[in-house]
């Protein structure tokens, strides 16, 4: 077990996991509260078309993921404004950018190199991880946990409840802008780790795990970020040294996420009538004090 | 311009292609699938079910995969997998937000489970990306009958619900006090909308069903307000991306869903971004009625 960890993909292996699980949990959180579930989905597709394109050009996979996923995020942020509405804008440039991957993807295999490749772009190849990706992974990551923290109160006023916020005068549309460009660039490191189809995975399954657990801000982040590292760390470990057969990474992390999720619903079903209990507001105090 | 050189030099009429019969198979198949996708996608879209249109086929693609390493039929997979996905969307979310984080989290859950099947396969694999990427031009006489009676079937039930699907759509508190049983009828469509896809994966891949589903019915509400005249023109605009898809695909090396996917983008745009002009003269035009 242990002489396994001195082999030089699994640390890489581990470190990008340990990354991409970080930010994800943290992106996740803000992803699940502004209900944007779908616009992680489309980024991470997006991603596939921009992997398979770099791929064709012969540049990296995780440039050509940056380059199509802050195209994208910044035309869905200008495009969309009402949330009923940008569902159908999401899945438009979804489906485009899926037609865009299967060209690729097709032309790819045209130059007579296997389609495998590409296509292990969808199922995610955290195994062939390189020293370069994991440096990448680790500024983007860095950046990205930097701009949120410093974005964090106008950032969670704006997610919590957008009207409010935007008559104190919190820029609503730039914030959300500077989001999802954020997650476009967290979708691209994590298409790296899990694969295109998984990315939700890691996206939303520790934050709205967490989020049934608890309700305080940042304790509903640091759970989530634990959960996501037990989800990667509990996957790799399963898949390196699991149950002897060999089964892919993304298989362990997804079911564990997964399993956890539907855990966490009947306990928050079960706990829920405590927490909301009516508590006195600060308005409304001097009403239910008795009258002497 | 109705010529070009082929492969081998020799000038060919386009429409040449026309007279194969994979060729019009393909077109039969497609159209069955392009008119039922194109009704299910209105309702989709009215009911802000975008995200479910997207996983359900991902989830099919995991059944299908799973039924290959059974050694069963990979349409009873889909079946299986599609119909149970929609029920558990159904029973899990209740409010619109937690209902697109169920869905992300079910629809990864899925696909882990078809990423194992996969690795656990050691047969041919390519019959399982055919149901990733559609092989619309390997679609036999009895997949052609077999498509038009199941999409005929689901068209009759389309037409049995239209009204108080369409009622429960738009207005789903008033329906409910009407009598409209909206739970049921909101479980029914979920259903029905795994059944589209189902059908559809056979014929066009899992990744282009969403296209079929999304693009023609979100141009279309954009075009006109009326449901009866949306739907309408959704089905030729369906209709007609997917001819011309495959007729563009037959005379290239290109794949059909490129083509349809950017058909449909390449005229969801402008008919977006000029939408305002006539959408706000008739909202004034209306008002205009209503003030008089």
């Amino acid at each position: 077990m242990l002489e396994l960890f001195r082999q030089d993909f699994v640390q890489n292996a581990f470190m990008a996991g340990t990354i991409v699980a970080i930010v994800t949990a943290v992106m996740g959180y803000f992803v699940v509260l502004r209900a944007q579930a779908f616009a992680g989905e489309a980024l991470a597709d997006i991603g596939f078309a921009g992997a398979t394109g770099a791929a064709i050009f012969g540049i990296s996979s995780l440039l050509g993921m940056f380059f199509l996923t802050l195209l994208a995020a910044v035309g869905m942020g200008a495009l969309g404004e009402r949330i009923r509405g940008r569902d159908v804008e999401i899945g438009m440039v979804l489906s485009f950018a899926l037609g865009l991957g299967v060209l690729f993807l097709s032309i790819y295999a045209q130059f007579g190199t296997n389609a495998a490749e590409g296509v292990s772009v969808l199922f995610g190849s955290i195994l062939s991880v390189t020293r370069s990706d994991v440096l990448i992974t680790l500024v983007c990551g860095i950046l990205t946990l930097l701009i949120v923290a410093l974005l964090f109160r106008p950032l969670l006023f704006a997610s919590v409840d957008p009207e409010v916020a935007q008559t104190r005068g919190v820029p609503v549309r730039a914030l959300s802008i500077v989001f999802l460009i954020l997650l476009g660039i967290t979708t691209a490191e994590a298409v790296l780790v899990v694969g295109v189809l998984l990315v939700l995975a890691l996206l939303i399954a520790p934050a709205a795990t967490a989020m049934r657990l608890t309700r305080r801000p940042l304790a509903t982040i640091t759970l989530a970020v634990a959960l996501g590292l037990i989800f990667t760390w509990g996957g790799l470990i399963l898949a390196f040294v699991g149950t002897g057969r060999h089964l892919p990474v993304s298989f362990y992390i997804t079911t564990l996420a997964a399993t956890s999720y539907f855990i966490s619903i009947p306990i928050s079903r079960l706990r829920s009538p405590r927490c909301y209990k009516d508590r006195p507001h600060p308005s409304r105090e001097h009403i239910t004090t008795p009258l002497r | 311009m109705l010529s070009h050189q082929n492969s081998s030099g020799k000038v060919v009429n386009m429409f040449d292609v026309l007279q194969y019969s994979f060729i019009q198979n393909a077109l039969l198949a497609g159209t069955c699938v392009a008119v039922v996708a194109a009704i299910a996608g209105y309702f989709m879209i009215v009911r802000g079910l975008t995200f479910a249109g997207h996983a359900l086929p991902n989830i099919g693609f995991a059944g299908a995969a799973g039924a290959v390493l059974l050694g069963i039929d990979p349409v009873i997979g889909l079946y299986v997998f599609t119909i149970g996905a929609a029920i558990s969307i159904g029973l899990l979310g209740k409010e619109a937000n937690e209902r697109d984080t169920s869905i992300g989290i079910i629809m990864t859950f899925a696909l882990g489970l078809g990423i194992l099947f996969l690795s656990l396969y050691f047969g041919y694999a390519e019959r399982v990306y055919s149901i990733l990427f559609g092989q619309i031009v390997g679609i036999s006489q009895a997949d052609v009958v077999i498509s038009g009676i199941s999409s005929l079937l689901t068209l009759g039930i389309f037409l049995l619900l239209f009204r108080p699907l369409l009622f429960s759509s738009f207005d789903p508190e008033v329906a409910e006090a009407r009598g409209v049983p909206i739970r049921l009828l909101a479980m029914i469509f979920l259903i029905l909308i795994a059944i589209t896809v189902s059908l559809s994966v056979q014929v066009v891949g899992a990744l282009l069903v969403f296209t079929l589903l999304v693009g023609p019915a979100a141009t279309a509400s954009r075009i006109v307000q009326r449901p009866l005249w949306a739907i309408v023109i959704a089905i030729l605009l369906g209709v007609s991306y997917t001819w011309l898809g495959i007729f563009f695909a037959a005379n290239s090396n290109w794949p059909v869903s490129f083509y349809i996917a950017t058909l449909s983008f390449g005229i969801y745009l402008p008919v977006r971004l000029l939408s305002p002009l006539w959408i706000g003269r008739r909202a004034r035009r209306s008002a205009k009625e209503i003030y008089a």
